[in-house]
Parts: structure tokens; C-alpha cells; sequence
């Protein structure tokens, strides 16, 4: 291939990694800032102290939880997905997880995450959209990992509280071979 | 210890008792790769990852990447990834669709059939022998239904006596799809695992885990597979010989007696699929194929038709493996091909309600030998029930150690070949 055409492949491979384009709000609104910060941190903390009912709450009765493969824009009703949930599949997970005899998660992975980059993403509909960075070390038999996520959310007002109705996890790394991920992500 | 005990294949692997070492050992990791990956026939990918003239993509022989392309004449090549010069990769694309690859360092420019179509400055090589500076080429490469194998060794048995009777597992899987053909190309996942490429093969026919691995989403969801698998169970193990084995779960389907049971559903809830099966091979035919369903067979030594899915088993190092997982799609069947995924999706894979479990098993049964006493792992369960078939191959209990106990009959065969 000459260089002309090596240079036109390259913006593709850069979208996949990156994927499309977020909107972000032009002017976003300090008090729905703090409560979306909030919210993230509850969601956080639940997931990495295992409390599973808690965080099984924080979903709407639609809710969809999706963490990609081999790329961020890919269309998951058409290629694989490392976690392509419904809402009642998230509870056949959690299901699992209570039994406790879910052996990769007995004993429980060991987990501390740091969420940032908080973005509010400008919205037309009810739904409130969110970008941030999820950074988790986990330790567990095998020993230890780190984890990078970009991640996008839905959430929305469910009498007065928010809820999730859709949360993406694009680990930075889900185009290469990963070790098992069975902890709540 | 190792260099001591490395040559004598009949000492470490003795019937029905494995040591512990070669599991673990460096050197004989890279015997393996020598006498197994680079020899005998592989699974590489399957013809519809690159549906189209010029697509390329990576797969593997054991730790080696290669390059699978559907050259500019439409056929399939294995090309390794090396330019002939200092040894730079000439692609560092996962998969696309190009006529020709140029390494970035000094441009030697290679047609997608791997040869060097021109390098840069050429007045400097003074006529130079192109012919001889192409991309390597894996000598051998077949193609049964899709599915391309490859062989590094210039000769030896062909792919249809490699296979043997395991071929009808292969037919079994495509005539489930009403155009017979199957469709591999929805992505792969790929799990890493601290353990042996070994534990893996051998896990993938047993049938004595699943009852106590997967007791948690057994336990939780209405999944039929556990029935199979119970000390009640009439599935069979069985081995095809050449290392292939089974877990033959007709018996169990037959008994049953309804289409779609194997899947866990039934011939109503499919409507659009069981039209297809008929229009494809008549009703009577079409009821048998529905009831028996797709098969679970390992291919020796890496090919894994887990019913819906298909795992590609690859060797990193004696303590380091990739699945490589993902949904088998029955060419233009859209309706159940959602459910195939949907499946899939929830059952492999590093947070797959199965195999993130399993794994779990390989890296705790890794760890495990670290541990110098006993010596040797013990596979005799149902040495005292294995039978022949009808057509005279070994069969034993679902539950039974009969495909690891084959498997390791047939890797000492090959270990012991010069």
C-alpha cells in the first residue's frame, strides 16, 4: 500500500480506539454535577465492597449493561461483547454472585477504584448522560491488576432518585487478552 | 530433575497417572511447541473472518502469530508476519482488507499472496533474487466446511487422517446451520490465564466438573446442561483417537425426543429457524439434526466446538494461555443467531458465568503444582467401564477421565517422534 493510502486507514484505527465523538453540556449545572459525582462514588463504592442488593438497586427495571470487546463504538447486537446485559440478566449476575459459589469470586476479589474526569454529556431527552474514568486495582489469588475503563452512563430521575439505566465500561485494554473479570466492573 | 527426566516420555506419562511437570516445565513447553504446534495440524481460523478478497486477519500457531489473508486471486494464505529483511512486522493491523503490506522500515513492499513485489532504492541489491525474499508461508494449509487448518511440517499426515472419525463432529456442527455453513466472524474474546494450555484441553471433554464448578449458576438460572453431567447421565465420552475427544450428549437428546432441546428451548420459540431446517433438508432429517444438536468435541490440539461457541486454545509460554471464544452464527439465520450470541455472551469469557470459573480452576490447579508431593495427578476415574462402540471407538461415562487418559496417549506419541 502506498503512503497515501497506509495514511487514510489511520483515523480508523484511532476512532476505535477512542470511538465516536461524546457531546459534552456547554454549561452544566454545578448542583446536578454534585449529585451525578455522588451517585458515581455510591456506585463505586458499592461494587467494590460486594454489596451486591445495593448496587442491583441503583438500576431502572430497563436497564443495560454493556462493556464492549475489541473496540468502544461496536455494535453489540452483532458482535461480542465481554458483558452484554439486560436487566435481568444484571440480576441472573448477581444471582451468581450471592450464591457463593461463584469460585472466581470466592474469595472475593480485593478492590479499590478511583472515578474521575466527571463529564456531564449534553442530553435532549429525560435521561442524564455522564462521562468518566474508572481506575481499579484488584488483588485475588492470581495476584494483581490493574484495570482502565472509559466509561459512559444514562442515568435517571426514579422519584427523586437517580438511577442507572445504562452503563457502558470500555476497558482500555478489551482488544487484548484479559484475565478473568468476574467482580462487579 | 528436568534434564533428567525430559527424554523419558514413558516415565512422566504412564496410563492413568501424568506428572506433575509437564505442566510447568520451560523446556518441555518448548518441545511442545516444536513436536506439536510446529507439526501437526492446528486450527488456525475459519474462511468467513475474511469473507472477501484482500481481508486479512491475525490469528495463531501456538505462541506464533500469523496472518490469514484471502489473497487478490480469493484464496486463502498463511503468511508470517517477519519481513525476510531485519525482521519488522509488516502489519500491525489486528484485521482489514489490503492488496499488499510495506514494512515500515525500509518499505519492502509484499503482495497479500507474501511476495516482494519491490524495495526501496533497488540500484543497491544489484539484481537481487525476489523470488527468494517473500513472506514465509506456512507449508500446509486445508480447509474442511470452513474450518482452515494448518500443519508447519512440510509432510506428514493429511488433515482428513489427522481428523479421522472426528469429522463427523465437524459435519454435525455444520449441518445444524440450514445452509450448512457456519459463520465465525462476530469477534473474538480473549481470556488469559495464568496455566497451562494443557489444563484447558483437558477440562474442555470433562464431564466430572460441571456439577461442581458451575453448581452456581446451575443453581440460579434454569440451565439444562447439569442433567448432562450428573452420575445418572447416559452422555458418553468418547475418543476419535489423534488426541480428539468428546462429550457425546445424543443418548441423553434422543431420549428427550424434542427438536431444540439441546439448546434449552424448543421448535415453537424458533419458528423462522426450524423453516429453514426443513426447506434445507426435509422434515424427517431436519427433526434428527434438531434433536441431536450441535456437538462438544476438542480437536487436538486446540479446536473447542462447545455447542454454540467455539474456543481457539492458545499456548503462551508452560504457564500462560489465551482463549480465544466466540458465538457460532448459522449463515443467514438471523433469528436464532441473536439467541447464539446472547448466549455466549452470558456464559464465556473473562466475566462469563462458566468459563470465568473454569479459569479460576486452571490457575488454582497451576498453583497447585508448585506443590512437589504426590508427583503425579491421578486420571483413572471409569478405566474399569471404558467400552468400544459400535464403530469401535472408546467410550466411558460422561464423567469419566477417558478424553484426558486419550489425550496424553496421544501426546506422548508425539513428544516420542524425533
Amino acid at each position: 500500500m502506498n503512503a497515501k493510502a497506509e495514511a487514510a486507514v489511520q483515523p480508523d484505527i484511532l476512532k476505535e480506539w477512542t470511538g465516536k465523538g461524546l457531546a459534552y453540556a456547554a454549561n452544566p449545572d454545578h448542583d446536578l454535577y454534585r449529585q451525578v459525582t455522588q451517585f458515581l462514588y455510591r456506585e463505586a463504592r458499592f461494587q467494590d465492597a460486594h454489596d451486591y442488593d445495593e448496587w442491583e438497586a441503583l438500576w431502572t427495571d430497563d436497564g443495560v449493561y454493556w462493556v464492549p470487546a475489541n473496540g468502544t463504538d461496536t455494535d453489540p447486537e452483532q458482535q461480542m461483547s465481554l458483558i452484554y446485559d439486560n436487566r435481568s440478566r444484571i440480576a441472573l449476575r448477581i444471582r451468581q454472585l450471592k450464591t457463593g459459589r461463584r469460585h472466581s469470586q470466592t474469595p472475593p476479589s480485593q478492590l479499590a477504584r478511583i472515578i474521575g474526569n466527571v463529564e456531564l454529556l449534553h442530553s435532549n431527552g429525560p435521561d442524564i448522560g455522564v462521562a468518566c474514568n474508572s481506575q481499579i486495582f484488584e488483588t485475588n489469588l492470581r495476584g494483581d491488576t490493574m484495570w482502565a475503563a472509559r466509561c459512559v452512563y444514562q442515568l435517571r430521575r426514579v422519584q427523586d432518585e437517580l438511577k442507572m439505566a445504562y452503563k457502558k465500561v470500555v476497558l482500555v485494554n478489551n482488544n487484548k487478552p484479559i484475565y478473568t473479570i468476574s467482580f462487579l466492573i | 530433575m528436568e534434564t533428567n527426566h525430559r527424554k523419558q516420555w514413558d516415565d512422566l506419562i504412564q496410563p492413568g497417572m501424568v506428572h506433575g511437570s509437564l505442566y510447568h516445565d520451560e523446556m518441555i513447553f518448548k518441545e511442545e511447541v516444536e513436536k506439536i504446534w510446529f507439526r501437526t495440524w492446528v486450527y488456525v481460523g475459519h474462511e468467513s473472518e475474511v469473507p472477501n478478497k484482500n481481508d486479512f486477519v491475525t490469528k495463531s500457531i501456538g505462541p506464533m502469530p500469523v496472518l490469514m489473508v484471502r489473497n487478490r486471486r480469493g484464496d486463502i494464505d498463511l503468511l508470517l508476519n517477519r519481513c525476510p529483511h531485519r525482521g519488522n512486522a509488516v502489519c500491525v493491523q489486528e484485521k482489514g482488507n489490503r492488496t499488499s503490506f510495506t514494512c515500515p522500515y525500509h518499505s519492502w513492499t509484499f503482495s497479500n499472496d507474501g511476495t516482494l513485489m519491490n524495495y526501496a532504492f533497488p540500484e543497491g541489491y544489484n539484481g537481487a533474487d525476489k523470488s527468494k525474499l517473500g513472506l514465509s508461508k506456512v507449508p500446509r494449509v486445508a480447509i474442511y466446511r470452513g474450518f482452515v487448518f494448518a500443519s508447519m511440517a512440510l509432510d506428514g499426515p493429511t488433515l482428513g487422517e489427522h481428523l479421522g472419525g472426528a469429522v463427523r463432529t465437524l459435519d454435525q456442527a455444520c449441518d445444524n446451520s440450514p445452509t450448512g455453513e457456519l459463520n465465525l466472524s462476530a469477534g473474538f474474546l480473549r481470556h488469559r490465564t495464568r496455566a497451562n494450555w494443557k489444563f484447558i484441553l483437558e477440562n474442555e471433554c470433562d464431564g466430572y466438573h460441571p456439577a461442581f464448578v458451575h453448581s452456581s449458576i446451575f443453581s440460579v438460572s434454569d440451565s439444562a446442561i447439569g442433567s448432562l453431567y450428573g452420575a445418572d447421565a447416559v452422555a458418553v465420552t468418547r475418543s476419535f483417537g489423534n488426541g480428539h475427544t468428546e462429550v457425546d450428549p445424543r443418548p441423553e437428546f434422543r431420549r428427550r425426543n424434542e427438536p431444540m432441546s439441546w439448546f434449552g428451548t424448543t421448535a415453537e420459540k424458533l419458528p423462522d429457524y426450524v423453516a429453514q431446517m426443513n426447506s434445507t433438508y426435509g422434515e424427517q432429517r431436519a427433526r434428527q439434526i434438531m434433536i441431536d444438536g450441535m456437538p462438544h468435541v476438542m480437536i487436538f490440539p486446540n479446536l473447542f466446538i462447545a455447542e454454540i461457541q467455539i474456543f481457539v486454545i492458545q499456548p503462551v509460554s508452560a504457564t500462560e494461555s489465551i482463549q480465544h471464544v466466540t458465538a457460532i452464527q448459522f449463515k443467514d439465520s438471523p433469528e436464532i443467531n441473536r439467541r447464539l450470541r446472547q448466549q455466549t455472551m452470558g456464559s464465556v469469557g473473562p466475566a462469563g458465568f462458566l468459563l470465568a470459573d473454569d479459569t479460576e480452576m486452571y490457575e488454582r490447579n497451576q498453583r497447585g503444582l508448585e506443590i512437589r508431593s504426590p508427583e503425579y495427578l491421578y486420571l483413572k476415574r471409569g478405566e474399569h467401564r471404558e467400552r468400544r462402540d459400535e464403530d469401535g471407538l472408546l467410550v466411558g461415562h460422561s464423567t469419566d477421565d477417558l478424553p484426558s487418559r486419550e489425550i496424553w496417549k496421544h501426546y506422548r506419541s508425539l513428544m516420542e517422534a524425533h
